[in-house]
């Protein structure tokens, strides 16, 4: 496994040695011929480690040489590591290095440039800076002018801050930190060097450093590809319009455009999406663009009531018809010829004979006649009944079962986690999922609770009461019952209720406070071995499993290893019992749900890995709140509180009042993803198989997939949010004319037990032109791709490394781009739609819409005149945002780990990445912030979003952000009192009370507006977003700028504007 | 002669003692001469309406190494209020309670008629009896509903304060947790894994509190409810609970598929009960009831595979050395049937099944701990519902016919050693003074445990004179037995029970006569057989009829009078002349004959017979045969094949059966329902009579026999063929056709070939 992901791949694994060679090719396609085409950045490291530091220090003539080089070095720099990102670091940190030298001549600048111009030339300037520091030819003349003028400029833009004159206080900086940071700049470049250094920020440095080095920053952040306009202006032109998959290759709408989607014989974008439409017809060029080709599998995305559902073909005992050869199922790709006799397969160009039941004439176009009447003819998408041979042990398989396995240790029960659960099963057993057709559902349920030891229950519907049965063996679990355990709720239901009410009392006076945890998957996984049926465990557990059982855990956590070589270690299971669980589970079509309650560390790389290898979904609710009375702090971040903290007991917005008198604060968040959990469409003892057209083939699957050899992807289950990224490499040559078609087949059993293929087929069009490939690239299913594949490598690389490689890679497809796509001249003149160009001395063009000429021009020197050419940053059309989510995945917790940030909060959201689909990946790196004080009180429609960064935000409004996991509503210190009364009930936002995880139902407009439009942002989101109010100045806003992507980070990590710089830089060390 | 059986008889009832010679010869070499050993049938708790317990506590010898307890043998000083020790000739003080007492006031245990006699113990803690249940639910439905009824039954024969439990099993163990309220809760485990006492009470939970109540339980024995709780229950508190999970349990759930054996973990269920009385109750009378309804299939004492291809081991197997899972089974129920043994509890098996059940592995679970051991064709049958009942029967005081935790502890007077003892004992391993080299059954100890017992429970006790030839006893010297029993009566009380017995030394030279005169045939019949049965558990067959041949020749040979020679003057007095025909009967008994019997069976009769009484012990031996007809009142006859005639009714009683057997004609009239006849009403009555006295023997007898209703030419009627003696056989037809009974079709040899050969043998010189 490991030696296919990033790891394997030499990028990743082998940075150390070169990185200037390994890092730009990634791994994917091993390409020496780049590598030769960079001979600076080719060098070896050796010199770095040594070389970095010395070359910093000397003085600055050579300076820009030197780091050039560095640069290009520094990420693979096996050096100190505050020197490892040297390379980026000239970006944000030249710039102000190099101010104080500068500082002199930069008067002039001032003058020159108009204050309209003000925001192109700040990006001017700091691109200048990238220039000379990425060429070897940068001469000392260089940027340093430039560089002052900025800060000064850009003072009076959108920030509102003091003092102007001191231009090198960071607009937002804290003077202090500021005054103590400049004056050791100017006198040289030690402590530079040392502290804010690296642009996307792997360093530790707080949030008063990162503001001294933003000053420089003097792009106008108007001028950079803005996510939300390209997403507007998607949604635009294809919104709400139906979209035929009648053609090859076509890209489609974007995941954030609401559109009908007509299958027409490729799968729609729901079910595959990929990273571009178009493959390069060679490996060759594949490696030179180095885009990764992958597909983002959802088979079993839920489409829009409007869409068709998926038809279902039924050959009765003949089953599926497939290619003797390769096995592909009959499909849209399939040729008939001689006369309908026989076909030949689209995927390995075997002639089959057309099986005699399945036979039937041709048209006159070569169409069987009834090409419109069979799904599997004229559809991307459709699903076969499976025949015997398709299931285990040729039986048809038994409907499923769901096994509620409650952790009722001392803590869930006082917090009266347990009463809860129980109470909301009561209820949610009646949506259990049943096929369309059926009056009840066929899946059984089953019930265990644990603490050290498992209970058993044995809810048989004959029972007067239930049963319970204690097994202590947990070094070697098994399952005490057959008959009983599993049942039908509709049979046992008042056995069931019988036994919901009365378990909590019954461990009311346990006071155990430990838990196993591995056990307790066995005795699922046991109970529906014997049961033979596939199934589902739902297991609410909330610490760490430190009772004497297999799968023990102890507490590992260690900050310490932030930022070394072995932070891995913290994404790693800590024993290899689980994967093997995991293994077993999956053998045996148990998938496994777990809720986590921690209210400390519990371990969430260990125990998570569990639900990820078995299809299974991890919720974790952190300090699960007990009873509203008895409530203490979330989180320390969110500490502060208003002194009339009085919390606000909130009724069940849901209808059941069940549990209402002992609401939980957090519950409705949790019983909303148990609710969405149980009812949510889903498969189980799934097989998936990709097949593709000769000439390629899949090669890595990331997601929550388990792989026994290299082609057969097996899940426990697979529901309608789980998505699988399918990386395909290059075999041979692909045919432009027959183009590249892929088919996922998923083998599964139904929540009413009937064995099901379900085949989505999809051509993508092939192209020796890069212009092709780079015209059909999908930006996020690409950052899709890019996060899961360095999500996976963080097990085996230090995170410091997979940010280099990852800064590399977006570097080198812009790069290839501008090297064979866009010629300079051609971009300007060309100003080709969709082609951003970001020069320092040309001009800026992005959608064609603007163009700014960059007055300072005239001031370069000669030779850097000549190298205008390569200082233009263009962004291929597909790809303009790229950087934007990139610089964001970048900043994620995963890659970033900060002392702050909880080693399982990273884990956490490290799983939840990996088995995310595009939709909510795009999401989750660029999060939705909706303006709420400008609404349309009438108006339905979500309003348009707004871009993420604290610029955008006005103290006299109300914005809404929501990343798929978190929801925020941020009150700006003077948000209309009315909007305030309106949503919360309260005279004045002092009143409001921050604690809420949820909006009081206020009658008015304003409030059920707020609350419908939550509704909207939460629909179809896999998990409940926990809502946080925060008010502007008040200390959980941490927590909500954190999400502010195309800021500075706080801890770290590089503004949306600073990575652009860097990655120019790089492009330019490329391209020279 | 009467005289002596009176007397024997006398002593029997007194003190539940029959010994082999009721006359001692006085020295080492004499007594070996004697072939029967001098050895005794004790019946410790032989019950004694008229002998009610004192409340006080028995007065010690004060030697450290003797400790009898002052009996009517010893001499005693009543002015210096002294008295001797009868054992070892110390003089002890009385204690200041008995300075009243004078020759016109003696304290009960000097009267002459208190041989025996019995102290009630005030000291110490009373605990409950323990009952657990440990039920097989891999039963035919049917089974297990007649098995829930009889338990459910016998929770209200159960005393109200008796904590009981209940282990069911299958293919896993439960243990039941009776104290819930709402919903019923049980331990689950598995039933392959051997667990160590101590993970079970681990996983029981049992061992944290068990920690500060062993330290605390002296002084506060009240606690202990408290700790085992959970899974032992006061009856009373739990009656309804109980009855109500009975009544729910389920027959074994998992799927046996087509020609495989259930799989039943009859060791770990055992295990666990074991361990968990272990860790709550030690050393409380305590009785683990295993009911069962068929072998082992799997985990630690494992008996068959669950291959039903593959059947249990027999005989033939054993002989071959084919039977693979024997010797690991039994070593785990030894293991097991020794740490019960340790903890004073005992274990019962109830074994209902058509096929064999592992009794030959089990059996020192019961033969150790002092359990009953029952066995049945099924749960539904009245042998086992009736047989289950009378566990629970009471005696005249209305306490139950059983005891726990008992100690036997054997003193003897400086001529005798102890040899061993062979009864449902253990060995406490006290070496003493009195204790011989040589051992006879388990010796080397002259103290036992009997974990349980009841009335009728009876041990054979081997002694071994030591006195040399050349120091010859005074005439008139006596020697003395002590058997100290200390219990837990059925209502609690601690009690010990004190039999002193005495007899005379003879001279085997010249007072052979009287030694020959007192000599009990039937009890040494028993004695002897006793030894051969416990031989037969560790030797070949053949080997035992052997040596019990020999010791046969030997003792004809001894006390025969014969000219050398002559077969035909061989003569034999009365009081041996009984001995013989016994010693043909056991030889063809099921104690020693394996042909015919499966493992199981044997090691079922074998139990029975190292328990029963005397009385009972013979008529295992040599079953006992009515005759009803016209002709006269019902009357004894030979175990004959001349007693099966035509027109006779028979009833045999050969203590595990119960033949009523119609002969020819009487068959044939029934038949013809003359018995419906009103001129036949006679014939009515004849028919009657044997069922009346059956009805009677099953009434009394523990356990039930099986009972068989057969005749003439009856499948049924086997039973009786094979125990009668063959006199005609197939072989010697001489008497074929005549009306002086039936052949018999065999090769056994008969009586009358036996006795032959052992005279011509006696008489012999050879040997």
């Amino acid at each position: 496994m490991s030696q296919q992901g990033y790891v394997a791949t030499p990028p990743y694994s082998q940075s150390q040695p070169g990185i200037g060679l390994s890092a730009p090719h990634y791994g994917h396609y091993g390409d020496p011929s780049h590598a030769a085409s960079l001979p600076g950045v080719m060098k070896p490291p050796g010199p770095l480690g040594a070389a970095a530091p010395g070359a910093m220090l000397p003085p600055l003539p050579p300076g820009p040489q030197q780091f050039g080089q560095n640069g290009a070095h520094a990420s693979s720099a096996p050096g100190p590591p505050p020197h490892r990102f040297a390379g980026p670091a000239p970006v944000g940190n030249v710039a102000s290095a190099y101010q104080p030298s500068a500082q002199p001549s930069y008067p002039s600048p001032m003058s020159t440039p108009p204050v309209v111009q003000l925001g192109g030339q700040l990006g001017a300037m700091q691109l200048d800076s990238h220039g000379p520091g990425a060429g070897p030819t940068g001469p000392a003349a260089f940027q340093g002018p430039p560089l002052p003028a900025a800060p000064s400029i850009l003072q009076p833009g959108p920030r509102v801050l003091p003092p102007p004159p001191t231009a090198l206080n960071g607009p937002g900086a804290p003077p202090l930190a500021a005054g103590a940071a400049f004056p050791p700049q100017a006198a040289g470049y030690g402590p530079q060097m040392g502290a804010p250094a690296s642009y996307p920020g792997g360093l530790p440095a707080g949030p008063a450093r990162m503001a001294g080095p933003q000053p420089p920053k003097q792009l106008d952040p108007d001028a950079v590809p803005s996510p939300i306009q390209v997403i507007e202006s998607d949604r635009a032109a294809r919104g709400g319009q139906v979209y035929a998959t009648n053609t090859r290759g076509q890209v489609p709408p974007l995941v954030t455009t609401d559109c009908v989607i007509q299958d027409q014989g490729h799968a729609s974008p729901r079910y595959i999406r990929c990273t571009t439409y178009c493959f390069p017809s060679s490996s060759d060029l594949a490696k030179q663009a180095q885009v990764p080709l992958a597909a983002v599998l959802q088979p079993f995305a839920t489409p829009p009531a409007d869409e068709t559902p998926l038809y279902l073909v039924n050959h009765g005992e003949n089953g599926p018809v497939r290619c003797n050869r390769c096995k592909a199922y009959m499909c849209p790709f399939m040729q008939f010829i001689e006369g309908g006799r026989r076909y030949q397969c689209g995927f390995c160009n075997c002639v089959n004979d057309v099986p005699t039941f399945y036979f039937q004439h041709l048209d006159h176009l070569g169409r069987r006649l009834d090409h419109y009447e069979k799904p599997e003819l004229s559809l991307g998408s459709y699903e076969y009944v499976a025949t015997l041979d398709y299931c285990r042990k040729n039986k048809p398989p038994n409907p499923p079962a769901f096994i509620f396995m409650i952790n009722v240790s001392y803590s869930n029960i006082k917090s009266g986690l347990v009463k809860l659960i129980c109470e909301e099963l009561k209820t949610l057993l009646e949506q259990l999922p049943r096929e369309e057709q059926e009056e009840t559902s066929a899946v059984r349920v089953g019930f265990i609770t644990y603490h050290t030891v498992l209970h058993f229950f044995n809810v048989k519907s004959n029972l007067a009461q239930p049963q319970m049965m204690v097994v202590t063996d947990v070094g070697e679990v098994f399952v005490p019952l057959l008959d009983g355990l599993l049942v039908s709720y509709q049979e046992s239901q008042s056995v069931i209720h019988n036994l919901l009410d009365q378990i909590p009392g019954m461990f009311a006076d346990s006071s155990e406070s430990e838990a196993v945890f591995a056990p307790v998957v066995q005795a699922g996984m046991e109970a529906l071995k014997a049961a033979d049926c596939p199934g589902k465990l739902f297991i609410f557990h909330s610490s760490l499993p430190t009772a004497e059982a297999p799968g023990k855990l102890k507490n590992r956590d260690d900050k310490r290893l932030l930022n070394t070589d072995k932070e891995k270690v913290l994404f790693q299971p800590q024993t290899s019992v689980y994967e093997s669980l995991a293994k077993d589970c999956v053998a045996h079509g148990c998938s496994v749900t777990l809720f986590l309650f921690p209210s400390q560390y519990v371990d969430v790389a260990s125990l998570g890995l569990v639900p990820l290898l078995t299809g299974g979904t991890l919720y974790k609710y952190s300090n699960f709140q007990s009873t509203a009375h008895t409530r203490r702090p979330r989180v320390s971040m969110f500490k502060a509180r208003p002194p009339s903290g009085r919390v606000v007991v909130l009724g069940c917005q849901h209808g059941s009042q069940t549990a209402s008198d002992l609401m939980h604060v957090d519950s409705q968040q949790f019983l909303h993803d148990l609710r969405g959990d149980i009812e949510k469409k889903i498969g189980f003892d799934a097989i998936m198989r990709v097949r593709t057209s000769t000439g390629f083939r899949a090669t890595d699957f990331f997601g929550g997939v388990f792989m026994n050899n290299t082609t057969d992807v097996e899940m426990a289950a697979l529901d309608c949010d789980k998505a699988v990224t399918v990386e395909f490499k290059h075999d041979d040559r692909l045919s432009e004319d027959s183009g590249a078609l892929i088919q996922c087949a998923v083998l599964y059993t139904t929540v009413g037990g009937q064995r099901r293929l379900r085949i989505h087929n999809l051509g993508l069009s092939c192209s020796s032109q890069l212009a092709d490939l780079y015209k059909s690239c999908e930006t996020d299913a690409l950052v899709n791709f890019f996060a899961k594949s360095a999500f996976k490598a963080v097990l085996h690389q230090p995170v410091k490394v997979i940010r280099e490689i990852l800064v590399n890679q977006t570097a080198h497809m812009l790069a290839c781009y501008r090297k064979n796509c866009a010629s300079p001249s051609a971009a300007s003149q060309d100003a080709v739609i969709g082609t951003v160009q970001l020069a320092s001395s040309a001009a800026l063009l992005a959608n064609g819409r603007m163009t700014r000429n960059l007055k300072r021009r005239e001031d370069l020197p000669k030779e850097e005149d000549t190298q205008l050419s390569s200082l233009l940053l263009i962004l291929p059309d597909s790809m303009k945002i790229l950087p934007v989510y990139m610089n964001s995945l970048l900043k994620s917790c995963v890659l970033l780990g900060r002392p702050d940030t909880p080693t399982d909060e990273r884990a956490f959201q490290r799983q939840l990445v990996m088995t995310m689909g595009v939709a909510d990946s795009q999401l989750f790196f660029y999060p939705q912030l909706l303006p709420i004080h400008t609404l349309d009180v009438k108006s339905t429609a979500l309003p348009a979003a707004i871009r993420c960064s604290e610029s955008r935000l006005s103290e006299g409004g109300v914005f809404l952000l929501a990343n798929g996991l978190n929801m925020f509503l941020w009150l700006g210190v003077s948000s209309p009192p009315e909007l305030i009364q309106g949503i919360f009930n309260v005279p004045s936002l002092a009143h409001v009370n921050t604690d809420m995880t949820q909006l009081p139902e206020v009658g008015s407009p304003h409030s059920q507006q707020l609350r419908m439009l939550m509704g909207i942002v939460q629909r179809k989101r896999p998990y409940s977003m926990k809502l946080t109010i925060v008010k502007q100045r008040e200390q959980p806003e941490a927590a909500f700028r954190q999400l502010l992507v195309e800021d500075r980070g706080l801890h770290g990590g590089s503004s949306y504007v600073d990575f652009l710089c860097c990655v120019h830089k790089e492009i330019c060390q490329l391209l020279s | 002669m009467a005289t002596y059986l009176e007397f024997i008889q006398q002593n029997e009832e007194r003190d539940g003692v029959r010994f082999s010679w009721n006359v001692w010869p006085s020295s080492r070499l004499e007594a070996t001469r004697m072939v029967v050993p001098l050895a005794c049938l004790l019946t410790p708790l032989k019950e004694r309406p008229d002998l009610p317990p004192v409340q006080y506590e028995p007065v010690l010898c004060s030697r450290p190494t003797c400790k009898a307890v002052l009996n009517p043998l010893c001499q005693v000083d009543y002015r210096a209020k002294l008295w001797a020790c009868n054992f070892c000739f110390q003089r002890n003080q009385f204690p200041p309670a008995y300075a009243g007492i004078s020759e016109v006031n003696q304290p009960a245990e000097l009267m002459p008629q208190f041989s025996t006699i019995e102290y009630v113990i005030q000291r110490g803690p009373q605990s409950p009896l323990i009952f657990l249940y440990v039920v097989d639910t891999c039963l035919e439905e049917d089974d297990l509903q007649a098995l829930k009824e009889s338990l459910q039954m016998s929770l209200s024969l159960l005393p109200p304060d008796a904590l009981v439990g209940l282990i069911t099993f299958g293919r896993m163990v439960q243990v039941h947790e009776l104290s819930c309220e709402g919903i019923s809760k049980s331990y689950v485990f598995r039933g392959t894994k051997d667990l160590t006492a101590k993970q079970i009470q681990d996983m029981l939970g049992l061992s944290k509190p068990a920690m500060p109540m062993q330290q605390a339980r002296p002084p506060q024995p009240q606690e202990h409810p408290f700790v085992s709780s959970r899974f032992l229950q006061p009856i009373q508190k739990i009656d309804m609970n109980l009855t109500d999970l009975l009544g729910e349990l389920q027959r074994d759930p998992w799927p046996v598929t087509q020609g495989k054996r259930p799989l039943r973990s009859t060791g770990v269920a055992l295990s666990i009960a074991v361990g968990l009385l272990e860790g709550t109750f030690p050393n409380t009378g305590a009785r683990i009831m295993l009911f069962t309804g068929g072998p082992p299939t799997q985990g630690p004492g494992m008996v068959v595979g669950d291959e039903l291809k593959i059947p249990i081991r027999s005989w033939h197997d054993i002989e071959k050395d084919n039977a693979r899972f024997m010797k690991k089974a039994t070593k785990h129920y030894e293991m097991l049937a020794n740490r019960t043994a340790a903890n004073g509890h005992c274990i019962d098996i109830y074994a209902c099944a058509l096929d064999q059940t592992g009794l030959l592995e089990m059996k020192c679970c019961t033969n150790l701990t002092g359990g009953h051991m029952v066995m049945g064709d099924s749960f539904n049958t009245s042998l086992f519902k009736q047989t289950f009942q009378r566990i629970f029967s009471k005696d005249f005081n209305g306490d139950f016919r059983m005891a726990f935790g008992a100690t036997l502890e054997v003193k003897t007077s400086r001529e005798l050693k102890i040899a061993g003892a062979i009864g449902p004992c253990v060995s406490l391993n006290v070496k003493g003074p009195c204790v011989s080299e040589n051992e006879l059954g388990v010796g080397g100890t002259s103290q036992w445990k009997i974990c349980g017992l009841d009335p009728t429970s009876t041990l054979g006790i081997y002694f071994e004179v030591v006195n040399q030839h050349n120091a010859p006893i005074p005439q008139g010297g006596r020697g003395a037995i002590q058997f100290v029993t200390q219990y837990q009566h059925s209502s609690t009380q601690k009690r010990i029970r004190v039999t002193t017995i005495a007899r005379n030394w003879a001279d085997a030279q010249s007072q052979l006569r009287h030694i020959e005169a007192a000599f009990d045939q039937e009890a040494a019949a028993v004695l002897m057989a006793r030894l051969g049965v416990f031989r037969a558990e560790s030797e070949e067959g053949p080997d035992v009829l052997r040596w019990l041949d020999r010791q046969l020749i030997r003792l004809c040979q001894k006390f025969g009078q014969y000219n050398k020679e002559d077969p035909t003057s061989f003569r034999l007095s009365d009081s041996f002349s009984l001995y013989p025909q016994f010693m043909f009967h056991l030889r063809r008994s099921p104690f020693l004959q394996v042909f015919n019997n499966s493992p199981d069976e044997s090691s079922y009769y074998r139990h029975h017979f190292a328990r029963q009484d005397l009385t009972q012990s013979l008529i295992m031996i040599q079953p006992i045969l009515y005759s009803y007809s016209f002709h006269g009142p019902p009357e004894p006859v030979l175990l004959d094949s001349s007693s099966i005639l035509a027109d006779r009714i028979l009833l045999m009683d050969t203590f595990f059966q119960i033949v009523i057997y119609l002969g020819e004609t009487i068959a044939q009239w029934q038949k013809a329902r003359y018995q419906d006849m009103p001129e036949y009403e006679n014939f009515k009555h004849l028919l009657q009579a044997p069922l009346d006295d059956a009805q009677e023997i099953l009434q009394a007898r523990f356990p039930m026999p099986r009972y068989i209703n057969t005749e003439h030419g009856g499948s049924q009627a086997r039973f009786l063929l094979s125990k009668v003696n063959p006199s005609q056989t197939h072989n010697n037809l001489y008497a074929w056709g005549q009306e002086t009974g039936a052949p018999i079709l065999t090769d056994d040899v008969s009586l009358q070939v036996f006795m032959d050969h052992l005279k011509k043998l006696a008489v012999s010189s050879a040997c």
